[in-house]
């Protein structure tokens, strides 16, 4: 029983982080069609430009609470500069590529993106373990959890909300359901295509850059931290249907809670287990478990 | 036109082809100097605890020998006379990356030996290489026993004792320091080292402490990964009393941070056999009473102690690089020690500017004086070295405001390490004969 | 059958090409001649992926079979003691081909994104249990001991080097034949067309498995060469997905103009990356990511469209 509620609350936790970060990549596809290997990159941006604030501020003797300032600062930060930059100067000559050499230039991107990290923030690890420490410790099932990472929890379901907020009770989500169905009726219309795109992939950044950003405090921010989290959010993506904000959940929760059990009662499956599973909802069902949609055009 | 199309491919080929060549580096040995890569991690994880310190210690000795500034034995000015160039690379990027840089390195800028090597996963693959190569490699710090006792190497040296002796001195340790230990679990990093070191520690602890339980459940997490939720869940849920792990890198500290703030260190005791890097770099942050171990008389275990070449390192090190040096300083510096204990050999032996054969034979089962104890070449046919391991209980000492180690015991190599011939397996399992601490 | 292949200007072309090589690599000094080898190495997989490319499918996780023959010959060695050249890439054609011949059946019914993601997780199915199991040397690998040949141990790197230029050799003349061939002109129909394929009374889907079959047995001779030249496997620089990155990379990089192609973008690579590395040992990636988007903004045809700049260069000045 302890046991299992263990796993569970491992499993959502690591589950809210897989959404945070996955649900830009989702929402960058869905509206542009792309599939973003950059995404590993605002994920390490964000990660190392927040451990790197907190490390500052705390040598500035700010207080430690002032760390999640940072955080947000640093997520949107990150969304804004590189977003803009990428989708202005690179990505938008490209939608009229191939949709696979636009995903090798978003690999070439991840590089570059790497690169300019160990350029700018060195090589040494950061740890900005501050605002963890803040937050301290509670008891839960027999045994002692940082209340940061469960606050990961709150983040995530507050992501989702604002998602569904957006989508489904503003103009601006009705403006962008319309993109995603159909692009050229859109700009028939009188859409601003262009101004969507651009604002789509800010934000899509910006989730990413957040989940990397709010995850830094709990984990040694050091090179190479993009390269895993993004077969990661592939594999999210694709269970729950790529397009699909839902879906993204879905498929962290499956990931994250899959991942769980394998470390705690299997360990060696750890990783093997979710790429099975990855491959096993693309052979059943290609388009994901919440594929959205697909309007009928003749 | 095709054809054309096709002819002009055919250029572009043998273009690429010669300047190739014509960019090839010639490698030119001066007669009066040896050319020496130290390769250790200078990004990533391990780049700050163990290989930016480790680089620091072998360039502190080396330059101190190039200008005969060394204390006695190593008083005398070169390695056999011959000054050494030392270049420094980078360990980190995998194994198959490693095999690559090495053979650019020997064929490419030409250096005569290589020295240094942290992680085990680097050492088994690159002495194979060594070998095909013909170029003395001296290794620093890697654990792995099956170095030499899965083969026979030449060219290749390990100038640190292998994780059996880590594992079976921290057993020794915990019978005679801790009391209160029923059960015990790990948490290793999954690849030679950690699988190694867990196993060892396993066996040594059925030894010597009967009736102790081990968990069916060891934890063994990717190296790097960094971030450690589930693990301490579920080392948490268990009931053994205490954790043994041999993290070295930016891994320990994550994992005691992390671990920290869910009270891991006030229901567990803790053993580190590599971890003390994280006592200096975390600083007050680092848990008291956790049993720390340097893999020999290294680092924090050794910072008091007197003796002139250790107290010579310790100050000369603080003053070139403004902090102590830590555990693979010592060990990087004592590969360098090794290469001029056995070149002055070699030289003696043979004349001035001995060649690598003449340097193996001296280095073959040299024994040598490092800075804080003596090293032989017992095992592995001469080349595997052996010595003391110690292991001490973290404290901060409010006084000095830095942090220390109390209860320091060091066992003497015969304790810990099987004899030369004997499978490291076959020793634990036949109960360790000979170790008589 | 030879000679009709050396009525093929290509592939008489193609075999001089190699030729100068071999005879060129008598003057290579060792890293030279590692480096080509690994360019070689990788410009068989490329030439797999080529295939497929023509035919409009993408692969993002070719490292699978990549890495499926390299591990083959490490673990041929291991538990058979095995170190012959045609054993050792037997033994990793079978794996890989065969791996490709079944798993063929699931992909060859997939295009676009989706071909490229489910290949992926394929690819990162092996990678997670590499990883995790310890006989199968987790994160370490193993080492790969030299070559023989026939029985015979060389003292130099060089005829291995020849035997894999030969080898070379064979792959691209016989894929040049198979283009040339009726299943082979299916190639680019199906990217175009494939209603219109199957209304010429051709199965589209076993068009593409077949393709599928020579691209995966393509890829895993190429890690066995890998293995071979380089002396060492690991997971993470021949079966993680960033393998296959840069495979699709250097298909791109190269470009779909010839069978030739896949060797000159390997080899460019190679160095590029090799020297790229030594001058700037934190940014090569940055580099290597720098060029592979200005390929993509200003060379849509790959390295491959030089050759015809030069040509039409020369026409003019005529």
């Amino acid at each position: 029983m302890q046991t299992t509620f263990t796993i569970l609350l491992d499993g959502l936790s690591y589950a809210s982080y897989l959404f945070i970060v996955s649900v830009g990549l989702t929402i960058i596809f869905g509206v542009m069609k792309i599939l973003n290997v950059a995404h590993g990159g605002f994920y390490a941006w964000g990660a190392y430009s927040a451990a790197y604030a907190i490390g500052l501020a705390a040598d500035l003797g700010f207080p430690d609470w002032f760390g999640f300032v940072l955080i947000g600062l640093s997520s949107m930060g990150v969304g804004l500069v590189l977003g803009l930059l990428i989708e202005r100067l690179i990505l938008r000559r490209l939608y009229d590529h191939e949709e696979v050499i636009i995903i090798l230039a978003t690999f070439g991107l991840f590089l570059v993106l790497e690169d300019l990290i160990l350029l700018v923030f060195g090589v040494n690890p950061y740890f900005a373990y501050q605002p963890m420490v803040f937050l301290g410790s509670v008891e839960l099932g027999g045994i002692l959890r940082d209340v940061y990472s469960l606050t990961l929890l709150g983040l995530a379901a507050l992501v989702a909300f604002a998602c569904w907020y957006a989508l489904d009770r503003t103009k601006w989500g009705k403006i962008l359901t319309t993109v995603i169905y159909d692009r050229e009726i859109s700009l028939a219309i009188g859409i601003n295509v262009n101004a969507v795109f651009v604002w789509t992939f800010v934000a899509g950044a910006t989730l990413g850059a957040l989940g990397g950003a709010y995850i830094s405090p709990t984990l040694s921010v050091a090179p190479g931290i993009g390269i895993d989290i993004i077969v990661l959010s592939f594999a999210v993506v694709v269970i729950g249907g790529m397009g699909s904000i839902p879906g993204a959940l879905i498929g962290a929760l499956m990931v994250g809670i899959l991942r769980a059990v394998a470390v705690h009662k299997f360990p060696e499956f750890e990783l093997f287990v979710i790429f099975v599973v990855m491959a096993a909802v693309l052979m059943v069902r290609p388009e994901g478990l919440f594929a959205p949609v697909k309007a009928r055009r003749i | 036109m095709r054809k054309k199309t096709l002819k002009n491919g055919l250029k572009m080929l043998a273009l690429s082809v010669f300047t190739g060549v014509s960019v090839l580096a010639s490698p030119s040995l001066a007669a009066d100097s040896i050319k020496v890569a130290v390769v250790s991690f200078l990004t990533g994880p391990a780049a700050g605890p163990f290989g930016v310190p480790g680089r620091n210690g072998a360039e502190l000795v080396i330059d101190a020998i190039n200008e005969g500034a060394m204390p006695a034995p190593y008083g005398s000015a070169g390695f056999g006379g011959l000054k050494l160039e030392a270049i420094f690379a980078d360990e980190s990027g995998g194994n198959a990356k490693q095999v690559a840089e090495y053979r650019n390195l020997v064929e490419k800028q030409g250096v005569d030996a290589v020295l240094g090597y942290i992680s085990s996963g680097s050492c088994l693959s690159i002495a194979p290489v060594a070998e095909e190569l013909k170029t003395l490699t001296v290794m620093s710090v890697c654990g792995t026993p099956r170095l030499f006792e899965d083969s026979d190497w030449k060219y290749t040296f390990r100038t640190q004792a292998h994780a059996v002796g880590d594992s079976v001195a921290a057993a020794l340790y915990i019978r005679d320091q801790l009391d209160d230990v029923k059960s015990y679990n790990g948490i290793n990093q999954n690849y030679a080292w950690g699988q190694d070191s867990w196993k060892f520690f396993d066996i040594a602890m059925q030894k010597l402490i009967p009736g102790t339980t081990a968990s069916d459940n060891p934890q063994f997490p990717q190296i790097f990964s960094g971030q450690y939720g589930t693990e301490i869940s579920t080392l948490l849920l268990e009931d053994s009393d205490l954790i043994h792990s041999s993290f070295w890198d930016g891994d320990i500290e994550a994992f005691v941070l992390q671990a920290s703030v869910r009270g891991f260190f006030q229901k567990k005791r803790f053993i580190s056999v590599a971890g003390a890097s994280a006592v200096d770099n975390l600083g007050k942050r680092f848990p008291e009473g956790t049993v720390i171990g340097t893999r020999g008389e290294f680092g924090i275990l050794v910072r008091d102690r007197e003796g002139e070449l250790n107290e010579w390192f310790i100050n000369a090190y603080r003053e070139r690089y403004g902090v102590y040096p830590l555990e693979s300083s010592y060990q990087y510096a004592q590969s360098v020690l090794a290469l001029k204990a056995a070149m002055d050999k070699a030289s003696a032996d043979n004349g001035a500017a001995p060649d690598t054969d003449q340097i193996i034979s001296a280095m073959t089962g040299l024994d040598f004086t490092s800075l804080a104890g003596d090293v032989s070449f017992a095992l592995g046919k001469g080349h595997q070295a052996i010595h003391a391991v110690g292991y001490g209980i973290t404290a901060w000492d409010d006084e000095k405001d830095k942090p220390t180690v109390t209860n320091v015991k060091i066992y003497p190599a015969h304790c810990i390490l099987p004899p030369a011939g004997q499978l490291s397996e076959d020793w634990l399992a036949a109960g360790m004969p000979g170790s008589d601490c | 059958m030879i000679r009709s292949a050396l009525s093929d200007a290509t592939i008489r072309w193609t075999i001089a090409g190699f030729l100068v090589l071999a005879l060129v690599g008598t003057l290579f000094p060792n890293w030279i001649l590692n480096n080509t080898m690994f360019g070689l190495a990788y410009g068989l997989a490329v030439l797999g992926l080529l295939l497929l490319w023509r035919t409009g499918l993408v692969s993002f996780g070719h490292a699978l079979y990549f890495g499926m023959g390299a591990y083959a010959v490490a673990l041929l060695e291991r538990y058979t003691g095995a170190t012959d050249i045609v054993m050792r890439l037997g033994a990793a054609m079978t794996v890989a081909g065969g791996t490709g011949f079944v798993l063929g059946f699931v992909l060859r019914h997939y295009r676009g994104i989706f071909f490229a993601m489910l290949s992926m997780a394929f690819s990162m199915v092996l990678y997670g249990v590499l990883v995790k199991t310890e006989a199968l040397g987790s994160t370490d690998g193993f080492s790969v001991s030299q070559t023989t040949i026939l029985g015979w141990q060389p003292q130099s790197k060089y005829p291995l080097f020849l035997a894999i230029v030969g080898l070379c050799v064979i792959a691209t003349t016989g894929v040049q034949l198979y283009l040339h061939s009726a299943l082979g002109h299916l190639t680019t129909s199906v990217r175009d067309n494939e209603i219109r394929v199957e209304y010429l009374g051709y199965s589209v889907a076993t068009a593409i498995h077949v393709k599928y079959v020579i691209s995966a047995a393509l890829a895993g001779v190429a890690g066995g060469v890998m293995a071979m030249a380089l002396g060492q496997v690991d997971p993470d620089s021949m079966v993680n997905w960033t393998v296959s990155g840069e495979l699709v990379f250097i298909t791109i990089m190269a470009g779909p103009g010839s069978v030739v192609a896949p060797f000159i973008g390997a080899i460019t690579f190679e160095f590029l990356r090799t020297f790229a590395f030594e001058l700037a040992p934190h940014a090569w990636q940055l580099i290597v990511g720098g060029t592979l988007l200005g390929i993509i903004f200003f060379m849509p045809e790959g390295l491959w469209s030089l050759t015809r700049l030069i040509s039409r260069k020369r026409e003019k000045v005529r």
